[in-house]
């Protein structure tokens, strides 16, 4: 959608001109629905962040959904076991995009000092995380910080349309691009994306490029 | 000093007449009982007849590679799991542990299910960590661990930090979630 904008637009009053993608992320970081997966101790320093003292309500994050349907941000507080992840997958895949997760304490991030046959060393093995929280448990300000951050993070880079999400695109992309630098180094045979790119680039189907 | 109630020994008494191979012994005012597996099932519905009506709890012990195996129990050396039955009376306020040992391959012991309804948790979870048989078990399957899962975690020849049951998950990215 291009406007062209005369170049003696004078604005009216009390009238801002932003970017749609910032107004979005704007609204989405100061209303996060938190998904409380609380399974340890942890959980009980997540209540403390939602109570009176330290009110999650300050930084529009204070309405815990136990239903999945109308969270966007899910917090992992305490150990999970092997016998949960396969609900905790299930959870985040039933939460509505965009959506982000923290993970709370030592023992969602890596498992803490539990590593014994059941549990497992680390969410982010199975699920992504955007935000890692310290401690064990950690004090209810990290965990306020861990969200300043995240909020931080999606006014930065959240997108309407959230592509900011799509990250095996964006990773095949920087790839191309590094590899693409230097191209006749580079032995393109085992690489598909490096042949996609190049193929695109040359309008034939790319061989190997053999180095000299 | 030892303090051994005087009606307990009645019960031992009976328990002795009725069963052969049975071991008293004493700990710490603790009174304990070996029975060899045959007799196991006639020995607990003898003590519960004769007042231990409760069971308390049933839980094991794996001896592998024990450092000092419990050779002062006799008749237990050398067996690998010893389990363990906590008996109680409610009207007496008295205890009673029981021992029965068992050996690889297929430890098996008769199901406490058709004297106490309790024991039949207790002894699933037993089989789902030790991987105890309990003949006559009326629904023997895993407690605690997932269905799956191929072995039994307490056994002292299972790693602690197992055989990569906890990794082996799918992994959801970005692009499919």
């Amino acid at each position: 959608m291009a406007v062209s904008r005369p170049n003696n637009l004078e604005l009216p009053e009390n009238v801002v001109v932003s970017r749609l993608d910032a107004l979005a992320s704007w609204c989405r970081k100061n209303s996060l629905w938190p998904m409380p997966f609380a399974t340890a101790c942890c959980g009980i320093e997540l209540m403390a962040t939602g109570a009176a003292k330290h009110d999650l309500a300050r930084f529009g994050a204070e309405v815990f959904r136990f239903s999945p349907r109308q969270c966007d941000l899910m917090i992992v507080a305490g150990r999970v076991v092997m016998k949960m992840l396969p609900v905790l997958q299930r959870i985040w895949q039933q939460m509505h995009e965009p959506k982000w997760c923290i993970s709370m304490g030592a023992c969602a991030s890596t498992g803490g000092v539990f590593d014994t046959y059941a549990v497992v060393q680390g969410i982010d093995r199975f699920i992504p995380v955007d935000m890692y929280v310290p401690g064990c448990p950690p004090r209810p300000e990290q965990l306020i910080q861990a969200i300043i951050d995240l909020q931080d993070k999606i006014q930065a880079e959240g997108t309407i349309t959230g592509r900011e999400f799509d990250t095996a695109g964006r990773q095949a992309r920087k790839r191309a691009l590094v590899e693409i630098a230097t191209p006749l180094s580079i032995d393109a045979s085992r690489n598909p994306v490096l042949q996609r790119e190049l193929a695109a680039r040359s309008g034939r189907p790319a061989t190997a490029v053999v180095p000299d | 000093m030892p303090f051994t109630p005087p009606a307990v020994d009645d019960v031992l008494a009976a328990l002795t007449n009725r069963c052969a191979g049975v071991t008293v012994s004493e700990f710490r005012g603790q009174t304990r009982v070996v029975v060899p597996v045959e007799s196991c099932f006639d020995a607990l519905a003898c003590l519960k007849e004769r007042g231990f009506d409760l069971l308390v709890d049933v839980s094991c012990v794996d001896y592998l590679d024990y450092r000092d195996p419990p050779m002062q129990m006799a008749g237990c050396a050398g067996h690998r799991y010893g389990l363990v039955y906590l008996l109680a009376s409610t009207t007496t306020n008295q205890r009673l542990t029981l021992r029965v040992f068992v050996d690889d391959p297929e430890p098996t012991v008769p199901s406490a299910v058709p004297l106490w309804e309790a024991a039949n948790w207790l002894e699933r979870e037993v089989w789902d960590l030790f991987g105890i048989r309990f003949a006559g078990h009326p629904d023997l399957r895993r407690l605690v661990m997932p269905e799956e899962f191929a072995a039994h975690p307490l056994r002292k020849d299972y790693p602690l930090q197992g055989r990569g049951e906890r990794h082996n998950f799918p992994v959801i990215t970005r692009d499919h979630s």
